[in-house]
């Protein structure tokens, strides 16, 4: 498989009389071609930054970027008609109807006007074709979007928060899209926080957080790699949860105490731990794996898990290796 | 060229430039229906009636004097003298040339002489026009997102910015010379109709035709600066916030203090004195708080004259430096 995105050591620094924001501090990222490929990151982590420096909206302070195996911004003209794109909220002028929208940018970018009534029936806007933008609701202004980048019939697809407003049929329906058109060839670049939807849908993610790169790779591996394992234990009586808990630390385990169980991490073998307790004639109740999803990847990487007590600011997230708080 | 016809397509299709075109030439008619229905031809009837009304009033007038007169001399030595003058032979008399037939003649359109005010009447709405709808026309796109959008397409800023600058004056150019011929020939019956077209020589003709060059110059000058304001304050009101602003202390408020200090050619800051150069070739501006003397003339004031070429020159210093202004943000500042 090749490479329809690659990005090495992207910067972008703000500079404002608060002082200087590093909004993306040397961020790489790889896409390969015919994938659905998850973009997560909290907010703030520099998403939307990245999408818009690759689209040349935005001029990076430094690093490398290709789209199509050529270099952007300087090939982006040539490369602009092969990738469709949204970014963040979808924003079109009001007054004119979807079909005019569209119908202009086809004639912007040299596509068949044909066109335009296929995306507008792939994103089920036919109907409403004629009608004007302002009177949309947000779900329709994202069918709207979508149909916008798909216009160009692309060979790289950036979404950016498609699913944003979708109603849970529309967020089904997308779902479906996104693996049609990687199954057609297209590959997809999907930015989102339905993490759900991603490990659904992505076969590979990278997370940002702070503007680096934190994890990246299929979500199999993403989740292989930086998720510990945990077994939650119960045993016969809550009185013995302290003893419990004491004898799986001499035996090397990592245990949390919580109200009515313990998490144990750092066990090889479950077995270990029914071994362990029986032999201090403590007897187990409940001995059940916990299954990681993304989702506590994610918080666990971002560092944004929500503590009781705390409110985080939306500045607030982990750093990747190198940059202090995280990893050391 | 898709760009080109995409642009010029959205130009059109919008609500705005069609309701601000339709409000401007609805304008334009009732100033055109207003001069029709306040001319008329004049021929030896109308002269008869003036020259007959001129007789009447200065025989009253003469009436009058004669009156005055006698007056005049029976208050010699009573209480009421003072309010006469000491000798009431200095008094008063009309003459025939007072009461010229000519100020008792109904209006008359002239084409020859009248019909250039028409076309700066013209120049002035259309520009007026042309600065709302290229402010708009690209600050709505900055509003909305259509600009991002558009640029996600075409990643050539300033290539897109100029289309789109293009594909306004191109159909700001169409739309002025469809009206202008339309505004020369209403007048022209106007004239045939409701006056003289006498006077039109093929001079007379060149004259006009350079006169209406200029007034769509301006009506295209004054879209290409609402057009760059906005398009470097990305946003409407930013052109419409200047203009307002240039007004309020330019027009009104530098001027007035200038004035009161007694600067002299303080009025050279109102732009209508900038606006009649370009369009009547040249303007004089005259300082009477100074006295020239001249043994033939008396006291002449300090002049300064603007010509056409001066005041075009300033246009397009100023929409060079706006436009380029809009140009060089395009290409630099991020889209955010």
């Amino acid at each position: 498989m090749s490479a329809v995105l690659e990005i090495a050591g992207l910067q972008k620094t703000y500079r404002s009389r608060k002082g200087v924001r590093r909004a993306l501090d040397g961020f790489d990222m790889v896409v390969e071609s015919g994938q659905v490929h998850g973009f997560l990151g909290p907010n703030g982590s520099g998403k939307t930054t990245t999408l818009r420096t690759l689209l040349g909206l935005i001029t990076p302070n430094g690093g490398r970027m290709t789209l199509l195996g050529r270099e952007v911004p300087e090939a982006l003209p040539e490369v602009a008609g092969k990738v469709g794109a949204i970014v963040e909220s979808p924003q079109f002028f009001g007054p004119f109807s979807a079909k005019d929208t569209l119908s202009l940018l086809a004639d912007a970018g040299g596509v068949d006007q044909r066109r335009v009534f296929e995306v507008l029936e792939l994103v089920g806007l036919r109907d409403r074709a004629k009608d004007r933008v302002k009177t949309y609701s947000l779900g329709m202004k994202q069918r709207l979007a979508v149909a916008s980048a798909l216009l160009k019939n692309p060979q790289l697809l950036i979404l950016d928060e498609p699913a944003n407003g979708l109603d849970p049929g529309g967020i089904r329906e997308m779902r479906t899209l996104m693996r049609n058109l990687a199954e057609s060839g297209m590959t997809v670049l999907l930015s989102s926080h339905i993490l759900g939807e991603i490990q659904l849908i992505c076969d590979s993610v990278t997370i940002i957080s702070a503007g680096r790169r934190v994890a990246a790779g299929s979500v199999a591996d993403v989740l292989a790699t930086h998720a510990s394992t945990s077994v939650r234990v119960r045993v016969e009586s809550d009185l013995d949860m302290p003893a419990a808990a004491e004898a799986l630390r001499a035996a090397g385990a990592e245990v949390r105490l919580e109200h009515d169980h313990l998490m144990v991490k750092n066990v090889d073998k479950p077995g270990l731990i029914t071994r362990t307790l029986a032999a201090r004639d403590l007897y187990v109740s409940e001995l059940a794996p916990v299954v990681v999803d993304l989702e506590s990847v994610f918080l666990e990487l971002t560092g944004t898990a929500p503590v009781d007590g705390q409110h985080r600011q939306v500045d607030q997230s982990a750093m990747a290796p190198g940059q202090g708080a995280w990893g050391q | 060229m898709s760009l080109f016809k995409a642009e010029s397509r959205r130009l059109v299709k919008r609500r705005f430039t069609k309701w601000l075109v339709i409000g401007s030439l609805v304008v334009l008619a009732a100033i055109a229906f207003g001069v029709f229905a306040t001319n008329q031809k004049v021929g030896p009837e109308q002269v008869a009636k003036a020259q007959a009304a001129a007789e009447v009033d200065y025989q009253a007038a003469l009436r009058q004097a004669a009156s005055d007169q006698q007056q005049c001399e029976a208050a010699k030595g009573t209480a009421s003298a003072s309010q006469w003058p000491p000798d009431c032979v200095d008094m008063y008399q009309p003459t025939r040339e007072n009461y010229d037939y000519h100020g008792y003649m109904p209006s008359t359109f002239d084409f020859a002489t009248t019909f250039k005010v028409m076309v700066a009447t013209l120049a002035a709405i259309f520009a007026l026009m042309g600065f709302v709808i290229g402010a708009s026309f690209v600050g709505a796109e900055w509003a909305s997102g259509g600009m991002m959008n558009l640029l996600l397409w075409r990643p050539q800023r300033v290539k897109v910015l100029g289309t789109k600058l293009g594909a306004l004056l191109v159909g700001l150019t169409a739309l002025t010379a469809v009206t202008l011929v339309a505004w020369t020939g209403f007048f022209w019956l106007v004239g045939k109709l409701r006056g003289s077209t006498a006077g039109m020589t093929s001079g007379a003709w060149q004259s006009l035709a350079l006169t209406e060059v200029r007034a769509t110059v301006l009506v295209l000058a004054a879209a290409a600066l609402g057009f760059g304001l906005a398009s470097i304050g990305r946003h409407t009101a930013m052109a419409l916030g200047v203009a307002i602003g240039a007004v309020i202390l330019f027009q009104f408020g530098l001027v007035t203090v200038l004035s009161l200090a007694q600067v002299k050619f303080a009025e050279v800051l109102l732009v209508p004195y900038w606006v009649a150069a370009w369009m009547d070739k040249s303007v004089k501006l005259e300082d009477w708080s100074k006295c020239n003397f001249s043994s033939s003339q008396g006291c002449e004031p300090d002049t300064l004259t603007i010509t056409w070429q001066i005041s075009g020159g300033v246009l397009a210093a100023i929409i060079v430096l706006v436009v380029g202004a809009a140009m060089w943000t395009m290409r630099s500042r991020d889209v955010t």
